[in-house]
């Protein structure tokens, strides 16, 4: 018999949105508040992992095409890229600047490249995390 | 007085989480458990954002939400492990 989950897929459909977009508050947040990379990372993952676990790996491989060792492979080489880039301009390894400028509908934003660094980690946080989970999931059926 | 006031209820949450620990060790069935782990972390919500209002600062605020969420998760994940013995299928 095919087990009914209607409650269980209604309210991921509505939940996971609210954990990505607190996920996404969470990362933007890190450089005044509390926040950042490695927890918006972890939240991301947990909103992949209540995904995962409403429906099957097959459904959300089809519809989330992500490789997620290629993902955390990506962030490495974006927080290195990041160190690199400083050194490029005469600086220090990693070292890191910051300017004010006036984008429109948005007023005057402070733009640091410590995000790029952060974007970094998230994305490798994201990666090794799902990829443990999933990977220890899949030999028991 | 505010201040007495918060402390008391810190401590009956205090007491409130003893009570569910004892359910979590004495619990006949695994369900059992499970539903006093979620109402542990339910507790422990509170008992952030009271300590929150005692301490005079709003630094804490994301770690309900986050509290929230993996108490969901986890208990999601313990049910369907309860219910079916795996808790992420491979094909529907």
């Amino acid at each position: 018999m095919k087990p009914n989950d209607v409650i269980l897929h209604t309210v991921t459909k509505l939940a996971s949105v609210i954990i990505f977009a607190f996920s996404i508050h969470l990362f933007m947040a890190g450089h005044h508040q509390p926040g950042g990379g490695f927890i918006g990372g972890l939240t991301t993952t947990a909103g992949i992992i209540l995904l995962f676990l409403a429906f099957d790996i097959e459904t959300i491989r089809k519809n989330l095409p992500i490789d997620y060792k290629m993902l955390a492979a990506l962030g490495v080489l974006i927080s290195v890229l990041t160190g690199v880039g400083g050194l490029v301009l005469g600086e220090a390894f990693l070292e890191q600047m910051f300017d004010y400028i006036d984008v429109p509908l948005f007023g005057n934003v402070e733009l640091a490249t410590a995000v790029l660094f952060d974007i970094g980690v998230a994305f490798a946080v994201i990666g090794t995390s799902v990829s443990i989970i999933l990977s220890i999931s899949e030999d028991d059926l | 007085m505010f201040d007495t006031l918060m402390i008391l209820s810190l401590t009956i949450l205090t007491v409130a989480i003893l009570l569910n620990l004892f359910r979590l060790v004495r619990g006949p069935s695994n369900a059992d458990r499970v539903q006093a782990l979620d109402a542990i972390g339910i507790n422990l919500i509170s008992g952030i954002a009271i300590f929150s209002v005692f301490l005079h600062t709003h630094a804490f605020f994301e770690l309900i939400l986050l509290i929230g969420i993996l108490s969901f998760i986890g208990t999601i994940a313990f049910a369907r492990f309860i219910e079916r013995g795996y808790a992420i299928e491979r094909k529907r």
